[in-house]
């Protein structure tokens, strides 16, 4: 996969994510145009391949955020007594 | 070969805030967003888990709901499911659908589809009814371990923990059998976009209930659906002689 089809495939994978974002979906969507427009001049591939692997950092970390979010509130509700 | 049908269950999102309908007839669901039961995540999670290691050759996914079930049916498929069955019901007679209804469709897709091992959420988080795996394992008279928090497969045996009250509680049971997944079975994987994009090439057949012999047809009337009560409001006191004035008032000393 080229360089360039890596980022388009991140960006759309970060969407997809954002749709579960607590913050709401408009929210994550504005700020991921944000920084992704930020860095759009970048045209070092060593420091692009970087980026890349900071997104698909991100990537692991809205999955552990939106698994223990589940998770805490799924045991709040049903498995501690109040 | 070894199957295993894994019940999911399409619910309103357990992040959104639950209204009712001003008729009190239910609650809103109309542009609310909904997904997989949790519980159900982690029924399927554990099916794909034991396919991995070889323990069962083929997962099955059944959902039986509205059209839009083919949502969850889609993120099933994405976690690992092999294909997947929706038994369309909907209107009026998805409202008053019940774990009974429900248990017989399953019990019936079991016999049909000849699986050993059904695998669902103890509960769904919107009805919280926690029968369907107990009603199953009536109907096809299959041994039943409910509130799994560990589940192992010695060839056509298996060791179960179940979660009890004050405790853990391990039993034995043959297979065929019927098993309810509680929290802490294990951690659902993420149904990222590429496996959500691969599911749709796997196969999903269409059945209605009808087709499967059973009927659908309302056993309860719902006759009014009300919001819990609010809790009443505090009220801060300048010193302990108020406290204690307050307590005493309120009989609480």
């Amino acid at each position: 996969m080229s360089q360039r089809s890596k980022v388009i495939q991140l960006y759309k994978t970060l969407l997809y994510m954002g749709r579960d974002y607590p913050k709401g979906y408009d929210f994550f969507k504005k700020n991921l145009r944000k920084v992704f427009e930020k860095n759009k001049r970048e045209r070092d591939p060593e420091k692009i391949d970087k980026m890349l692997a900071h997104g698909n950092f991100v990537i692991k970390e809205l999955e552990a955020l939106y698994m223990l979010r589940k998770y805490r509130t799924l045991k709040k509700r049903y498995y501690e007594k109040s | 070969m070894t199957r295993a049908l894994v019940g999911v269950k399409r619910v309103i999102d357990y992040a959104v805030k639950i209204r009712v309908k001003p008729d009190k007839k239910g609650v809103v669901t109309d542009g609310v967003k909904h997904s997989m039961n949790p519980f159900d995540e982690i029924a399927i999670e554990e099916a794909v888990r034991m396919k991995e290691k070889k323990l069962i050759e083929e997962v099955i996914a059944v959902s039986c709901g509205p059209s839009q079930s083919q949502d969850v049916i889609r993120t099933a498929l994405a976690m690992g499911a092999d294909k997947a069955i929706h038994v369309e019901v909907s209107g009026p007679e998805y409202e008053t659908l019940q774990p009974v209804h429900v248990s017989k469709i399953l019990a019936k897709l079991a016999q049909e589809e000849k699986a050993d091992l059904i695998i669902v959420g103890k509960q769904a988080i919107d009805d919280d009814s926690n029968q369907t795996a107990q009603m199953i394992g009536g109907i096809l008279d299959w041994p039943t371990g409910t509130f799994c928090s560990k589940i192992e497969k010695n060839d056509s045996e298996l060791t179960v923990t179940r979660e009890v009250d004050g405790g853990l509680e391990v039993v034995k049971m043959k297979m065929p059998a019927v098993l309810s997944a509680d929290l802490r079975l294990n951690e659902p994987r993420y149904a990222t976009l590429p496996n959500i994009m691969k599911a749709k090439k796997k196969p999903i057949k269409k059945l209605t209930a009808k087709d499967l012999g059973v009927d659908t047809s309302a056993r309860i009337e719902i006759l009014s659906v009300e919001e819990p009560q609010v809790r009443q409001a505090g009220v801060i006191v300048p010193d302990v002689d108020t406290l204690i004035v307050k307590l005493k008032e309120n009989g609480h000393v």
